[in-house]
């Protein structure tokens, strides 16, 4: 086979997965091209232009931590900024921004063009091809070009086997205007991996002019400048931000759907996928929860050039005249023109069991796979894999480390362990509640906790890891400053209302009181005062407010650590264990724990059955 | 369950027994030896007398053997000790105390020690094997445990936790995840929530005040008291049904902790003389009043049988004796009167304490906790009560939490998954 170039990494899909994973790959030291159908729609929002939120804030920081793009570029197109909960605990804040979607994507095209050892190529793959033992040695595009590879990473989002529905009609493709990637989706299917499907859906894009957006309440950005990446935006590139606006359905809105139902995919029965409970459509909020008299609806300007307006909340498959019925019928909307109406899509993906801990495909070495392909959906639950699928498959092409992150050290590790072991049911989005050790997963420690992984992997630029040894100084500094013992007196003198019981404690455990402000702290401590240093000293704060809660966790971490260590071996066949139930059996066999702790959080896996793993490991070992 | 604790267990068989071995493994076992000892510890593997004293309390657990042995080369590959006592009751259970309360102790679970000496690589293909055999073993005893609980009382009422839990996590969960959403923002105050856990906080203490399995397994703990001469050895030896104690007309006969496991009219019984109650006296007397003074203190029932203005403090219940009522003198001491020489009152007496005992053991056909599950649901407890006093939402969903994995342990089920579907119920969520 004639081959015109060899590369170390091909990443298929020009997506947020796709483009952290190519990225990631290159920041490793690989050789790299991103293959994608339209090199003009690379980092393209297909929905709804915000980034970040609960959960999700906590992802983009966290690819941030480890070098990506997604927050760097979100900042550039910043127009709306609001830090979600706000005035809950620190673990739970969750900062969400809106893009400007043209700039957006201008600012991932940059990133990618400036990036040493990335190449673009314009094609759509029609197929991979493999060599010895049936490993992937690189693809066949449509017109016939041939690539070769030691590792190829598939982000191919919502392109296999795609159809889009709205109303009666049925269209295939994965978005508007492009088509669905079904010859790659056959040969996917031919090896017989485990796939299943599943439906989402986008609202329509309103004419922002036709709105009367002086009968709306507003809900303003965010007063405080802060920034989704932690190398945060010059003062010059920051955008003038916009104000959202907040309508209602009502009695009517919801009568014009009811009324309608026949006409939807959703409940005429041609949709068989399987949707996301936490991003329902309009139609379902409808069925589901009829005796609400009314669902909020925020209405997202989707760029500074442009008219165009998203209505969040409004997902829908009817058909366009329902759907124009009902905007009509809100508040401030009973005038407004549908530039393209909603539609809903319905996907192929494949079963992320069949993935081990690098995202690497085990029926076929060499392959990764990243993004909404694995199940998922939404920006940065792609963007998290797709650095982690490119970060392993330049491992594995240069013989490099792997990135493998576990539970308590991030929410990309809850990600990841979540979709190799259990599966998915529904399209799988992050919530913080999926993460039992969110108390120390923060969105503003995020850097903390994996900015070293990325400056030992090889996975951090040069200005990346320039900026971590001067923060982590400062850092380490200011640590030692909380570490001065004061007492009750003295705070008193600072102001605070506290007892003075004559016990003098280090400043982190004063910060735990209440009644104690940073203000107070910096009376003694004037570095802490020091404006350049706010959000570490932030972070630092909170470390000490929580810190006794954290502790706690301590053994169960330990715990998790310790089962982590004993490795289930590749081959060990679960069926040959005794005592193990044929439900357990085939969920292990599905996911394939590669530790005893992996294998302890499979749901229905008692502790009897963990005891017989670890005999049968231990045994096939000495054995 | 976290390996690097040190986890400690009776070894032994079934108490009382002359000679109970306590075995310690992990990092701590040593220095948990020394904090009860106190003294240096004797040479590896060689057996050193040591006095156990309960380092909160500077009280005498026991005089025992120490043997020590240093990690790896242990059957379990880490450091090891074991304590050689004396095979009572009272003694294993101070000893034990004692050992909880040093940090980084805990009581092993099942098969624990053999899993970590698989751990350790201290096992060969033949102790694997059997191995196997106790795993199934095990399964078939907690699969039985599993069906008695099945339907059974306790089940419903950790259900009911459950059940309450889960809403309150869904509720907690939805405003974290979901705040921005109009559908959560209506919902109550946050102290409500938390009022709620405090509520199945209480409901679980009064969970934790009933009998315990322990009780009907191992027996109420009755002990004789009075002072010296007062007719204690006797009373013991009538209710045993045998001379088991020595009884003369010294007074300070008797001085070390007499233990017999009896029935009374089907009520199990561990049945314990001591030394007489007075000051003065020599070295060895005044150590066994030590011990009598303990006794009396922990048992469920007391026989007193000395002056009323003179009752111990005691935790259990207190039955006033009138000894030696054949006697004259006997006549006008107050409570029930009772004549081992005679064998007059014996029978009221027994039936008065079974009258106290069954406010002890649970009723026939009745649930109760054993220790394990005890443990568990106190952690739970222990979490929700917290959540009163927070005000931080991720602090109180913490603690909920951490009360639903405690009875996931008891009940085997797994519910991160199980909250969400609780949370997309009853919210209208999304965008
Ligand atoms: C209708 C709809 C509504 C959504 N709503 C939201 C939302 O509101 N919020 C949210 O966060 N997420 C939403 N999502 C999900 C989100 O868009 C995806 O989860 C995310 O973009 C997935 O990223 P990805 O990199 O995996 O795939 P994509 O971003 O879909 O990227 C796939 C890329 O692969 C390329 N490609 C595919 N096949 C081939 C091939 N054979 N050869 C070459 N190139 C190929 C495509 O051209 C594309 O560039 C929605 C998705 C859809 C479809
Ligand atoms: N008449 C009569 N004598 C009794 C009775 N019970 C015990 N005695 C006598 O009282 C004396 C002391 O009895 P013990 O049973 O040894 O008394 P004790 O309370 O165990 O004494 P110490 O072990 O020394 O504290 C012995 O001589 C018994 O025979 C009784 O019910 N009636
Ligand atoms: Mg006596």
């Amino acid at each position: 086979m004639i081959r015109e170039t060899l590369f170390d990494v091909i990443v298929v899909g020009g997506g947020h997965a796709g483009t952290e994973a190519a990225a990631a790959a290159a920041r490793r030291g690989a050789r790299v091209a991103l293959v994608t159908a339209d090199p003009a729609r690379i980092g393209e929002m297909s929905c709804n232009p915000s980034i970040g939120g609960l959960g999700k804030g906590h992802l983009v920081r966290e690819v941030d931590a480890l070098d990506g793009l997604m927050a760097r570029a979100a900042d550039r197109a910043a127009i709306h900024r609001r830090m979600l909960n706000a005035s809950k605990g620190a673990a739970v804040r969750g900062p969400r921004v809106q893009a400007d979607r043209i700039i957006y994507r201008r600012a991932i095209h940059s990133m990618i063009a400036e990036q040493p050892g990335l190449e673009v190529i314009a094609g759509e793959v029609a197929a991979l091809t493999l060599g010895g033992g049936g490993a992937v040695d690189g693809l066949v595009l449509a017109d016939g070009r041939q690539l070769g590879a030691r590792t190829v990473v598939l982000t191919t989002g919502t392109f296999l086997g795609g159809v889009m529905f709205r109303g009666e009609e049925r269209i295939a493709g994965g978005r508007i205007g492009e088509h669905a990637a079904t010859k790659l989706a056959h040969q996917l299917r031919d090896l017989d991996l485990p796939m299943g499907r599943l439906k989402t859906g986008t609202p329509a894009r309103l004419d922002g002019r036709t709105i009367d957006w002086a009968r709306l309440d507003d809900q303003p950005s965010d007063i405080e400048e802060w920034t989704m990446s932690f190398l945060g935006l010059p003062e010059s590139e920051r955008l003038p931000q916009l104000r959202c606006a907040i309508t209602r359905t009502n009695d009517l809105t919801h009568q014009i759907i009811r009324d309608n139902l026949d006409r939807s995919p959703l409940y005429s029965g041609d949709i068989e996928g399987r949707g996301p409970r936490y991003c329902p459509s309009i139609e379902d909020k409808v069925v589901r929860f009829g005796d609400r008299d009314g669902h909020q609806v925020f209405l997202e300007p989707e760029g500074l050039d442009t008219h165009l307006v998203y209505p969040n909340g409004l997902s829908s498959s009817l058909p366009t005249d329902v759907q124009e019925a009902f905007l009509r019928s809100m508040v401030g909307l009973e005038q407004v023109q549908v530039v393209v109406p909603g539609y809903a899509v319905e996907y192929d993906h494949i079963d992320p069991r069949a993935l081990d801990r690098r995202l690497g495909l085990r029926a076929m070495p060499g392959l990764f796979l990243g993004g909404q392909i694995n199940g998922t959906t939404g920006y940065e639950e792609a963007a998290a894999q797709g650095l982690v699928a490119g970060a392993n498959a330049a491992a594995q092409a240069l013989d490099l480390e792997p990135l493998v992150l576990d539970r308590a050290e991030s929410y990309i590790g809850v990600l990841v362990d979540d979709l190799c072991l259990q599966g998915i049911t529904e399209p799988y989005r992050m919530l913080t509640a999926r993460a039992e050790f969110r108390l120390r997963l923060r969105a503003d420690n995020a850097a903390t906790r994996l900015t070293p992984l990325a400056v030992d992997l090889g996975l951090a630029s040069e200005a990346r890891s320039v900026w971590w040894r001067e923060r982590e100084e400062r850092r380490i500094q200011l640590c030692g400053t909380f570490d001065l013992s004061i007492s009750g007196a003295d705070m008193r003198a600072a102001g605070a209302d506290v007892r003075d019981d004559g016990v003098r404690r280090p400043l982190a455990e004063w910060a735990r009181f209440p009644a104690v402000t940073v203000g107070h702290l910096a009376t003694h401590a004037p570095e802490l005062a020091s404006a350049g240093s706010a959000t570490l000293v932030d972070e630092l704060l909170q470390d000490a407010v929580y810190a006794p809660y954290v502790e706690r966790q301590e053994a169960e971490v330990r715990a998790l650590r310790a089962n982590e260590a004993i490795v289930l071996p590749a081959d060990l066949d679960f069926a040959s264990i005794g005592g193990l139930s044929s439900e357990m059996v085939e969920r292990l066999t599905l996911a394939r724990p590669e530790t005893l702790g992996a294998a302890a959080r499979i749901r229905g896996i008692t502790p009897a059955a963990l005891a017989a793993l670890l005999v049968a490991a231990r045994s096939a070992r000495t054995a | 369950m976290a390996d690097r604790d040190t986890i400690f267990a009776l070894s032994s068989g079934q108490l009382p027994a002359a000679i109970a071995v306590i075995r310690l493994s992990g990092p701590e076992a040593l220095v948990a030896a020394r904090a009860l000892t106190g003294k240096d510890l004797p040479l590896p593997r060689r057996a050193g007398l040591r006095r156990f004293v309960d380092p909160r309390t500077g009280e005498l657990l026991d005089e025992a053997l120490l043997l020590c042995f240093s990690g790896p080369n242990t059957e379990t590959g880490e450091d090891m000790a074991e304590f050689q006592c004396h095979g009572s009751h009272a003694v294993v259970r101070g000893i034990e105390s004692a050992l909880s309360a040093l940090p980084g102790l805990r009581l092993a679970g099942p098969g624990e020690f053999t899993r970590r000496a698989f751990l350790n690589g201290k096992m060969d293909l033949a102790g694997i094997e059997g191995l196997g055999d106790l795993i199934a073993a095990e399964t078939a005893l907690q699969r039985r445990a599993a069906m008695a609980m099945m339907g059974g009382a306790l089940s419903r009422r950790i259900d009911d936790w459950t059940n309450r839990l889960r809403g309150i996590a869904a509720q907690i969960e939805a405003r974290l995840d979901f705040s921005d959403e109009g559908d959560v923002a209506d919902a109550g105050a946050l102290s409500d929530v938390a009022a709620a856990a405090g509520a199945i906080a209480l409901d679980m203490a009064a969970e934790l005040e009933r009998p315990t399995a322990e009780r009907l397994r191992d027996g109420i703990r009755i002990a004789i008291g009075g002072p010296p001469n007062a007719g204690k050895s006797s009373l013991f030896n009538i209710l045993v049904g045998r001379d088991a104690a020595i009884v003369s007309p010294h007074a300070g006969t008797t001085r070390d902790i007499i233990e017999a496991s009896i029935s009374l009219n089907g009520v199990p019984v561990v049945l314990s003389d001591s030394a007489g109650l007075r000051s003065g006296g020599d070295d060895v007397e005044k150590i066994g009043i030590g011990r009598a003074e303990a006794l009396l203190a922990n048992a469920d029932i007391v026989l007193w049988l000395g002056s009323p203005d003179e009752q111990p403090q005691a935790e259990g219940r207190l039955i006033q004796i009138a000894s030696k009522a054949d006697l004259a003198a006997s006549h006008e001491s107050a409570g029930l009167a009772v004549s081992s020489l005679t064998g007059e009152g014996i029978d009221q007496l027994i039936a008065k304490i079974c009258e106290a005992a069954a406010v002890l053991l649970p009723a026939p056909g009745d649930y109760a906790l054993s220790r394990r599950q005890r443990d568990i649901m106190a952690r739970a407890q222990i979490a929700l009560a917290d959540c009163t006093s927070l005000h931080d939402e991720i602090l109180i969903a913490e603690s909920v939490r951490q009360a639903m994995a405690a009875l996931d342990e008891i009940t085997g089920r797994a519910t991160t998954e199980s909250v969400l579907d609780e949370l997309f119920r009853g919210f209208c969520i999304g965008k």
